[in-house]
């Protein structure tokens, strides 16, 4: 845990140095190209390699009551025996996460009175849930105001996103809801790891690290925002040199704290396709989520079992007849007798 | 052996065409390599142009809660000189044209300041 956080901090530090000491071009030009390269690449590798792995056994995922005999009501979408019923049952699990409300956490009584001795009680358990939803559409809208650096003229749309983002009016420059809530969603999720001594037990490095990682970038950006104010529209200029594969930064005078959060996003767009991270294209490549429960009505063959050699009854006895004729067994067909 | 071919490519042309959407974007859009704001003939701004750029508006918030909360309606900037407190009166006199200043640097960078429903936006020539 405080390993991850320090890397985290590392690097925050390395490119607060590094901006420091006049290495702009390398964290804000290098870095940014190299990561999104890698980002790219990583995750097409990534899914080729997925698209090679065969599906040995037929293993979605049940949810509900499976399709059965007409009286027996289906769960059409916890249970999918159709192509329409899995493709609806993706789009909410990708929209709604519905696979995290089902969470349940256990709870075990030493002495419970129901059975006279210990006992473990399930309960239902939507914090996960309701807070993973909360950090990934806020991030998703965050994100998405970042088009504002990447466009111009701006969208409509982006504007539109801003005005309700930014809609209580609270400060100058206005407070956004979603960077509010973003880092809420975080700290959340890392207390999560923090505190519960069962989750504690179960995470490593590489659960912590993105994270920090995430709450750096959060932090840096909100910092940039609402504090040590960046020059938004230098940002800008910079932001569109980049992709337009023209870079300028000499004539600019950007924040360091800029860089600090260019390079962890970098970092994030590196990490991305080494970590767990890669469910974003992962959930659909997931056998438990996109197959249908249809095991009953179609036979699911193993793409790597070894193609069969058939050797049937009947061409035996074809290949055999005259010996076994000889040995009096018996036959289906008598071979011809010979002329 | 690449299994479900045309979902598999399907998938990716999406996936990248979405991640690379800030390329796409500079690429169909315009640049943007400067501000283009018209500045005006005086000789400096209240405090120095880079602190202006940046933090403008908290100045503006500093402004608003002195004159409206603290009654103090005179603002000393760090070199000494002494503004009076009015969003309408002391910026908007100097940095008259409001359509090639102030909105031309906010429609690039997507900010809409509601400030202007209830303070009036100078008009040129008044
Ligand atoms: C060089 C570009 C530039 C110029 C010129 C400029 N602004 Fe801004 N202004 C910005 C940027 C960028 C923001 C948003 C900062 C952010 O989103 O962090 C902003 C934000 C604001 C806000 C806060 C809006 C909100 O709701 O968040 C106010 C108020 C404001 N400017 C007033 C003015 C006034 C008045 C003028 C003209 C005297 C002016 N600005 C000129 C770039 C500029
Ligand atoms: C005395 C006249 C004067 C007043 C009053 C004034 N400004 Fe300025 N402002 C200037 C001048 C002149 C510049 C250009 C400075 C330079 O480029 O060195 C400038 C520059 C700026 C810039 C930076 C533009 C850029 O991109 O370089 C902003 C933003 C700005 N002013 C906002 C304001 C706001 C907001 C107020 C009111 C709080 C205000 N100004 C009051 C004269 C004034
Ligand atoms: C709901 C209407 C309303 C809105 C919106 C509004 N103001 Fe005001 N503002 C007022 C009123 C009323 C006063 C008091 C005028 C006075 O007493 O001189 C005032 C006073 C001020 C003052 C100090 C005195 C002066 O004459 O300028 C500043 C600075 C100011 N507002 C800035 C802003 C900024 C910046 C915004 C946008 C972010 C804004 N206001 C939005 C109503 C509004």
């Amino acid at each position: 845990m405080l390993e991850s956080l320090i890397v985290v901090l590392l690097i925050g530090a390395i490119a607060w140095i590094g901006s420091a000491i006049g290495l702009t071009a390398v964290f804000g030009i290098v870095l940014p190209y190299v990561a999104v390269c890698v980002f790219v690449v990583g995750l097409v590798r990534r899914m080729i390699y997925w698209a090679k792995s065969p599906v040995p056994f037929a293993i979605p995922t049940t949810g509900g009551q499976e399709h059965s005999l007409d009286f027996i009501k289906q769960d059409k979408f916890d249970c999918p025996n159709t192509k329409w019923g899995v493709f609806v049952r993706m789009v909410l699990e990708v929209l709604l996460f519905r696979s995290l409300f089902r969470n349940t956490r256990a709870i075990s009584f030493e002495n419970d009175p129901v059975n006279n001795g210990p006992r473990v009680v399930y309960y239902s358990s939507k914090w996960l849930w309701f807070f993973a939803l909360l950090f990934h559409y806020c991030f998703f809208l965050v994100f998405l105001r970042h088009f504002r650096f990447f466009m111009e003229p701006v969208p409509a749309c982006i504007s539109f996103v801003e005005a309700v983002d930014g809609v209580l009016q609270i400060g100058s420059p206005r407070f956004f809801l979603t960077g509010g809530i973003l880092l809420v969603a975080i700290l959340f999720l890392l207390a999560r790891r923090i505190f519960d001594q069962r989750l504690r037990y179960i995470s490593l490095i590489n659960d912590y690290f993105p994270l920090w990682l995430l709450l750096g970038i959060v932090i840096s950006g909100l910092y940039l925002r609402y504090f040590d104010k960046a020059e938004i529209a230098q940002v800008k200029i910079f932001i569109m040199g980049l992709t337009h594969f023209s870079p300028v930064i000499s004539n600019l005078d950007l924040n360091g704290i800029f860089i600090v959060h260019l390079t962890l996003v970098s970092t994030l767009l590196i990490y991305f396709p080494f970590s767990k991270l890669v469910h974003m294209p992962g959930v659909f490549f997931s056998p438990t989520r996109n197959l249908p429960t249809n095991t009953r009505e179609v036979r699911h063959i193993n793409p790597w079992n070894p193609p069969s050699q058939f050797f049937t009854y009947p061409e035996y006895e074809d290949r055999y007849r005259e010996a076994m004729a000889e040995a009096g067994l018996p036959l289906e067909k008598q071979p011809k007798p010979a002329e | 052996m690449l299994y479900n071919k045309k979902a598999v490519y399907l998938g990716i042309v999406i996936l990248v065409v979405l991640l690379t959407a800030p390329f796409w974007a500079g690429l169909f859009g315009q640049n943007y390599t400067k501000t283009g704001v018209t500045k005006p003939n005086e000789e400096a701004c209240i405090e120095n142009v880079e602190f202006m750029r940046a933090q403008h508006m908290r100045l503006l918030n500093e402004w608003r809660d002195e004159a409206l909360r603290n009654e103090n309606r005179t603002y000393i900037a760090k070199d000494g000189k002494k503004w009076e407190i009015s969003l309408q009166n002391t910026c908007m006199r100097c940095h008259k044209n409001y359509d090639d200043f102030c909105a031309k640097c906010h429609l690039s960078n997507s900010v809409s300041p509601y400030c202007w429903t209830c303070h009036i936006i100078p008009v040129e020539g008044k």
